[in-house]
């Protein structure tokens, strides 16, 4: 088994035993791979930990004026400060949510809304999460005009192809910063400077990438950023959207004026207090897990391509997320891979079809030229702070069998 | 082996250890329905035998599935319901009898069992077409819906559909 730097993660040991088991593999230990990092990520056990006093003891409302209000108001202040230090932003750039979604709802529409007057076409791209998509689609329905710019067969933003659809009446364009899909990092810098030379805001929902890889606002031209807490070990409901200051922006949701009035809502102390444990974890951390992942996703993509036949590699295969693999397998289907998986104890997901609520493949995956039949044998891995090597193995092992199985119930054979 | 909680342990099962996969050789009928783009494609082979009443029985029956764990499961249990079966009492077997045997699908796959009647249907259909038999008013109406869905779907994916024809003619 491999170790994991003790200096960095002081926990391991127990973190290792409390998320789910991991000193074994597969069936004969219960659930133990775990493999959709990019969907949820456990709690780390030091956030956890960071997060219990404000619960029952530390509990008072940040608007409050006596001292247990104060006392959560100081917790609040210090998150701030602890979020905006893992992006280089200011403390008052910060605006906490409740989701990614929120963030991303508040930034396309929150925008709109105040710039409307300075024009109504905003630019995003095909691979959005839904949350970007289905908020553009709404404007649009509002009056606005939407333009999603192409992606190449790797999911990359052309940025020739952005100057030419910013028009003067262009005011927001928000592009993700890495597919939540097939880990594909779009060059957010230098869309970032275009959108800067234009006059155009930007946004990034940067909520697969904050805490992996490096982010930094300023050098990076972003205007508005989204970051969530659970894909990067801290609780699900809270998360952040950053606003460079001097933006105008409009709330979504009014009440009693917190977050600087862009955001009414009791303020969630506990969740927050466990956001910025986590991206203080992460910051410490990055250099080093990244590279750890980096090496392990490397081996599963090498592994996967030479052991199953007729298996592609979805995604940019250098500029990707450290710890996002994603592939398509012919004439297979996802969901069925998945659930063989899951009885052998590893947790993964998939774009097929079958295993949406709306039973249509993934739109990231129509996005980059694959044909529906494509995206329903597609399967995304997803590793994080507890993947081993061991496990690594494992899937390699057990994957080309479930496959080969597969096919041959499969009426889409060669030949 | 672990449990999961989005299906049965039946469907598991079935999903897990198939029966009656694969093809048959010569077959008297073939059944293929579903389609690719949505997901569900299935292929049931049918071979008929006589019973000693000398009525005509559905004596094997093999499947090809690309699906689902529901769409597999249902072509594992259809296999099963009909073997051995008349032809008049194999086109009886419906999707709650497919569902139950299965000890219930999540609502959303529904529709996978009524693939797998179909496929059934069609087979048998085939059959009696290949050999110029008398086909039944119902399972005429049953096919005619049938190859109706097929075209909606088809007109639902034009667009997929054309970039296939057009990738198929460059080749």
């Amino acid at each position: 088994m491999i170790k994991i730097n003790p200096k960095i993660y002081p926990h391991t040991k127990r973190a290792q035993a409390s998320p789910f088991s991991t000193r074994g593999t597969g069936a004969r230990y219960g659930v133990g791979v775990y493999m959709d990092y990019a969907a949820a990520t456990p709690v780390d056990p030091r956030v956890l930990k960071a997060m219990l006093p404000y619960f029952s003891k530390r509990f008072g409302n940040t608007m409050s004026l006596h001292s247990f209000g104060q006392e959560a108001k100081q917790a609040l202040e210090e998150s701030r400060e602890r979020v905006s230090d893992l992006m280089g932003a200011k403390p008052n750039e910060i605006i906490f949510t409740s989701s990614a979604t929120e963030s991303n709802n508040l930034a396309l529409k929150g925008i709109a809304e105040a710039s409307q007057k300075r024009g109504r076409h905003i630019i995003i791209s095909p691979i959005e999460h839904p949350c970007v998509l289905e908020s553009a689609k709404w404007l649009g329905e509002q009056g606005f005009q939407i333009t999603k710019l192409p992606v190449d067969k790797y999911g990359l933003v052309n940025l020739a192809d952005l100057k030419k659809a910013i028009r003067k009446d262009t005011i927001l364009v928000s592009i993700i910063h890495a597919s939540h899909e097939i880990g594909t990092i779009e060059p957010i810098k230098e869309i970032g400077k275009i959108c800067k030379e234009k006059g155009v805001y930007f946004h990034t929902d940067a909520s697969q990438s904050f805490g992996k890889i490096p982010i930094d606002v300023n050098k990076m031209n972003i205007d508005l950023l989204t970051a969530s807490s659970h894909k990067m070990y801290g609780p699900k409901g809270a998360a952040c959207l950053f606003i460079k200051e001097g933006i105008k922006i409009s709330p979504i949701l009014h009440g009693g004026g917190h977050e600087s009035g862009l955001r009414s809502s009791t303020v969630n102390v506990p969740a927050i207090v466990g956001f910025a444990k986590a991206c203080e974890i992460c910051k410490k951390a990055m250099k080093t897990e990244s590279q750890r992942l980096i090496k392990l996703r490397n081996k599963l993509i090498k592994g996967v391509l030479t052991k199953i036949p007729d298996s592609y590699l979805n995604g940019h295969p250098k500029k990707r997320l450290p710890n996002n693999t994603n592939f398509w397998f012919e004439f297979v289907e996802g969901e069925s891979i998945i659930i063989q998986l899951d009885l052998l104890g590893v947790a993964v997901s998939t774009g097929s079809a079958c295993s949406s609520a709306k039973l249509e493949p993934s739109h990231t995956l129509l996005a980059i030229g694959l044909k529906p039949q494509q995206a329903h044998g597609s399967l995304r891995l997803s590793l994080g702070r507890w993947t081993i090597e061991k496990e690594i193995n494992y899937v390699l092992k057990v994957l080309p069998k479930i496959i080969k199985k597969l096919r041959e119930i499969s009426p889409f054979k060669h030949g | 082996m672990a449990k999961n909680k989005l299906y049965t342990k039946k469907v598991i099962e079935h999903f897990s250890n198939p029966h009656n996969y694969g093809k048959i050789k010569n077959p008297d009928g073939v059944g293929k329905v579903g389609n690719l783009i949505c997901g569900d494609v299935m292929w049931l082979y049918i071979k008929i035998g006589k019973n000693e009443r000398g009525k005509e029985i559905i004596k094997d029956i093999k499947f090809e599935t690309f699906g689902c764990v529901a769409a597999l499961a249902t072509s594992s249990i259809i296999t099963d319901l009909a073997k051995g079966k008349t032809l008049e009492d194999a086109l009886k077997i419906d999707k709650n009898e497919i569902v139950n045997s299965l000890g219930g699908l999540p609502p959303i796959k529904i529709h996978c069992s009524v693939l797998a009647s179909d496929a059934l249907a069609e087979a048998i259909y085939d059959y009696l077409l290949r050999n110029k038999k008398k086909i039944f008013p119902e399972l005429k109406k049953r096919h005619e819906r049938i190859l109706k869905e097929i075209e909606v779907i088809d007109e639902k994916y034009k667009d997929w559909l054309d970039i296939e024809e057009k990738a198929h003619t460059q080749e």
